[in-house]
């Protein structure tokens, strides 16, 4: 249970959640006062254990943001502390408290920059209000994981989630994996933007963008923000065609900034403007896939389809996968962490695919090392694209751990 | 229990009671230090001529029969627990005790559950005055409360059948329900509507206790086939209506873990097996029907397909998922103590290669053997692991009574013993510096798999120059341990246990491993 505030600042305000079935989060009750101090209460769970910790750091957390006089009541299902201090602070603001404030957990060491045309096979979905499932995500290998600002947050809980996603962005240890922050469609989307860009998420994906101008107006807001902040690491752009106008508009859409990386689609949202049914097969969204996977590679990005949302059929999950790269992505969107493996199974190349690239490498190095023009394997000639096609293969196949 | 309590400290360092209900205890002096002497306990003997020549043993209810058996305030009264949570046959037993005007007995079942929670009235009114056996749930509270009148003592499997055999307890009077049984007494437990598999539990209790009651709600004509419990053992047969709730004896179906992180620990285990060459050609294995265990049969199962490796014999708690193994012929045999799903259950009633065990032949450690060191590995759960590799099945980190030993202490004897936890439930780490209450003793547990990594004892050597080499995630047990207290926000508090001790703990030869306080 929870509630956003309507206008004018209540005295009373929640945050979070609790209950018998929620774990790892926390549900705060905030009342402003005028005077007499700072009185928490708790009841958690793990109260034995953290029972004195988090009432020290409900203290700390209401110092930081500037809070002298309330009442709080913290009901705790094993909240980690980065999400106990979202949800004060997400409490506070809601009765118009903390503005221009914020508590910070201790930064986990940022990974090292994405490359802009990293391996992205799988992104990983993590909703915006559901802490439970971040600290273990990248212990399930996906290339990326996703905090979803967007459809996965309920419209009275996105300034409470874009708190919790900032936090977690800095506490959490996501590995080797790329932070990506979906945002909601703009104009909310700015909000997010300036709360989470501070926090050096590796890329940002745009909703149902439509227009260039969408684009260019959120990575003005993302310079104007890493230049304040000193960040000098890039936070690349995807942009999510949800529309037949998103669609037709590929082309100008993934050319808007040099910071687009890659271009996806989302399928729920165009076979509903489309007004069709959304099959497993997918020929309703044959030509849009094929316009963005051909507008991505016009650009020089990469191409990333949809997610699958069947988390139970994992054959239909592998036709998909198999078919999409077959069709020139690289890389789909996974809701459930059992959806990985099979993914970057159907976007690893064959082992025939990468011994013959191996070869055309080895032609190719064995022309280049005698000066010749014309690359030639056995009695054929190898035209150039395919020489080209093979050297990415190979280098891709390595990423993947497929070939050492 | 408001006379003072002597402490003695044990070869691990915990004060344990030198005296628990009146007798006199060993502290715990090491694994295979304790030489036990003497001979077996042994029952009264008795003669044909006090039985009908009819072999008709049937009475008309249970209180006639414990009448018949004469039971008397301060006995011992016990149950075997196959029945699981849909048992009626113990609170039957107990009540009927009550009825009769019967107090002070020592209840001592093989397990509780929290059906039997009706017990604690039965505690109130003096009727039962403790329990010996495993108690979880509202039992498990009222003994940490310190409520109960004796102390509790929690042996595992194997434990219970030594205490029996050894003659540290005497049980007066067994009560064995039976899913089928004939009139001379003759049990078995595959067959009937309350069918639940093996009654190995009662094996002891039907050997060894003076007088013997069978309770079925299948009465067969004689021969009840095969005889598990033998009616040459048996006093009195009563008929009822029911035994118990067929859906709560075994479950319809086992459910493997749905959740991402418990999946990947079990494969993690199943990779451990199979890049430490204990998968291989003729080997053997136990996991339980929690979800990570049989998670871990079906990830190592595929595994065992891929390498071509078939297994002489697997160990149950059996579950369908071990039942396909033996379909498939990736085993030879299932050797089953416990039976927990209707698959299991069919399998045991039909199939000569699915054998019905007893604590005798797999756990008992006063024998000349037993099959549980001739595992070569075995998956468990605990409840916490110290970086000493000690473990904690019993009691929660807050002190709580939670659950039974089980087989736990026993198959700490096979090959390999793996220890398969998330790293944290809850933000309570679970690898923490000290155990709450010693259940198992480190040099006995040789691996860890967590989520975050697999923890090898440095005790063994052999296993972590064997996974040399490979992909595994294995890391010292610190390491898992600093970087989950860093996730939880350091360490957890010690929750302050009481000083007066509600139970005990006892290793697999009778000696006392730790206390279980109570809780404030």
């Amino acid at each position: 249970m929870s509630g956003a505030v309507e206008t004018s600042s209540p005295r009373i305000a929640e945050a979070g959640h609790w209950g018998k079935d929620v774990r790892s989060d926390v549900h705060v009750i905030f009342e402003a006062r005028e005077s007499g101090g700072i009185e928490i209460s708790l009841e958690s769970r793990v109260a034995p254990y953290y029972g004195s910790a988090i009432l020290r750091q409900a203290r700390e957390v209401l110092d930081e943001i500037g809070v002298k006089h309330a009442r709080v009541a913290i009901h705790d299902e094993g909240a980690l502390p980065f999400v106990i201090a979202a949800r004060i602070e997400a409490a506070a603001r809601r009765v118009g408290l903390a503005l221009g404030k914020r508590s910070l957990p201790e930064q986990h060491p940022l990974p090292a920059p994405s490359p802009k045309d990293r391996l992205r096979r799988s992104r990983l979905y993590l909703p915006g209000s559901e802490p439970k499932y971040y600290i273990n995500a990248a212990l399930h290998g996906p290339d990326a994981v996703i905090l979803d600002l967007e459809d996965s947050v309920h419209r009275a809980e996105k300034d409470a989630a874009r708190i919790l996603v900032r936090n977690t962005l800095r506490a959490v240890d996501f590995g080797a994996c790329e932070r990506m922050v979906r945002i909601n469609q703009l104009p909310l989307g700015l909000e997010d933007l300036a709360e989470v860009v501070g926090e050096s998420p590796d890329l940002i994906l745009i909703p149902k963008v439509e227009r260039p101008e969408q684009v260019t107006e959120v990575d003005r807001m993302i310079g104007e923000i890493k230049a304040r902040n000193g960040i000098i690491r890039p936070i690349w752009i995807m942009p999510i065609l949800e529309s037949a106008l998103g669609i037709e508009n590929a082309t100008t859409i993934v050319t808007a900034s040099e910071n687009v990386a890659a271009l996806t689609i989302g399928l729920e949202d165009y076979t509903a403007d489309l007004g069709v049914v959304k099959t497993t097969e997918g020929r309703e969204s044959q030509y849009a896939r094929s316009r963005v996977v051909n507008a991505a590679h016009a650009a020089g990005v990469q191409a990333i389809d949809s997610a699958f949302g069947d988390v139970a059929d994992m054959e239909a999950l592998r036709r998909w996968g198999e078919a999409s790269r077959a069709a020139g992505f690289e890389g789909m969107g996974c809701v459930h962490p059992g959806q990985i493996r099979v993914i970057h199974e159907a976007f690893a190349p064959s082992a025939a695919e990468v011994e013959k690239a191996q070869k055309v490498v080895a032609a190719f190095e064995e022309a280049q090392s005698k000066g010749l023009a014309v690359v030639s394997l056995g009695s054929k000639m190898i035209d150039p694209p395919v020489v080209q096609r093979a050297l990415k293969l190979v280098e891709r196949a390595k990423a993947m751990g497929v070939i050492s | 229990m408001s006379e003072r309590v002597e402490l003695a400290h044990n070869a691990v360092g915990r004060a344990v009671p030198t005296m628990v209900n009146g007798r006199p205890q060993i502290p715990f002096l090491g694994v295979g230090k304790y030489q036990p002497r003497g001979r077996k306990a042994a029952p009264l003997i008795y003669s044909n001529k006090d039985y009908p020549d009819s072999g008709d043993k049937r009475v008309a209810d249970l209180e006639t029969a414990l009448r018949k058996c004469g039971l008397r305030d301060g006995m011992v009264i016990s149950n075997h627990h196959h029945l699981r949570d849909g048992d009626q046959v113990a609170l039957m037993a107990l009540e009927a005790a009550a009825r009769l005007g019967v107090k002070d007995l020592m209840w001592f079942p093989s397990a509780s559950f929290p059906s039997q929670k009706s017990a604690i009235e039965l505690m109130e009114k003096k009727v039962i005055h403790h329990i010996e056996g495993s108690m979880n749930g509202p039992l498990g509270d009222y003994c940490t409360q310190g409520k109960m009148r004796g102390m509790g003592v929690l042996r595992s499997h194997g434990g219970r059948y030594q205490a029996i055999q050894d003659g540290e307890v005497h049980i007066d009077v067994a009560v064995i329900a039976a899913p089928s049984a004939d009139f001379f007494g003759n049990a078995d437990g595959s067959h009937g509507k309350s069918a639940c598999g093996s009654l190995g539990f009662a094996l002891a209790d039907s050997t060894y206790a003076d007088r013997v009651i069978v309770v079925t709600d299948n009465l067969v004509p004689f021969p009840c086939v095969p005889w598990q419990i033998q009616g040459n053992n048996v006093d009195c047969v009563v008929e009822v209506e029911s035994i118990g709730d067929p859906a709560k004896i075994v479950s319809g179906t086992t459910q493997i873990t749905r959740s991402p992180d418990r999946l990947r620990i079990a494969e993690l285990v199943a990779q451990f097996l199979r890049a430490a060459g204990i998968m291989k050609n003729g080997f053997s294995f136990q996991a339980g029907a929690g979800g990570i265990a049989l998670a871990f049969v079906q990830y190592l199962k595929q595994m065992m397909k891929e390498d071509g490796v078939k297994a002489r014999f697997v160990r149950g708690g059996s579950t369908k998922f071990l039942v396909e193994l033996l379909r498939e012929g990736l085993t030879d045999y299932i050797l089953d103590g416990q039976t927990f799903d209707l698959d299991g259950v069919k399998s045991m009633a039909n199939d000569a290669r699915h054998v019905a065990t007893s604590p005798f032949t797999s756990y008992n450690y006063h024998g000349k053997g037993n099959f549980a060191s001739l595992v070569d590995a075995v998956v468990l759960g605990a409840t916490e692991v110290d970086v000493n590799f000690n473990a904690n099945v019993v009691t929660h980190s807050d002190g709580r009574l939670l659950h039974g030993i089980g087989g736990w202490q026993n198959c700490l004897f096979s090959g390999c013993s793996i220890l398969a936890l998330p790293s944290f439930r809850d933000r309570i780490p679970v690898i923490v510096d000290e155990v709450t209450t010693m259940t198992g003793p480190g040099e006995m547990i040789d691996v860890v798999v967590t989520e975050r990594g697999i923890a090898i004892n440095p005790r063994r050597t052999d296993l972590l120059d064997a996974v040399k080499g490979s992909k595994l995630p294995v890391r010292p047990i610190h390491d898992i341990q600093a970087e989950v207290e860093k996730i939880c926000g350091g360490k957890p508090a010690r929750p302050k246990l009481g000083d007066r001790p509600c139970a005990v703990v006892k290793w697999v030869d009778g000696t006392v491993l730790d206390t279980v306080w109570q809780v404030s």
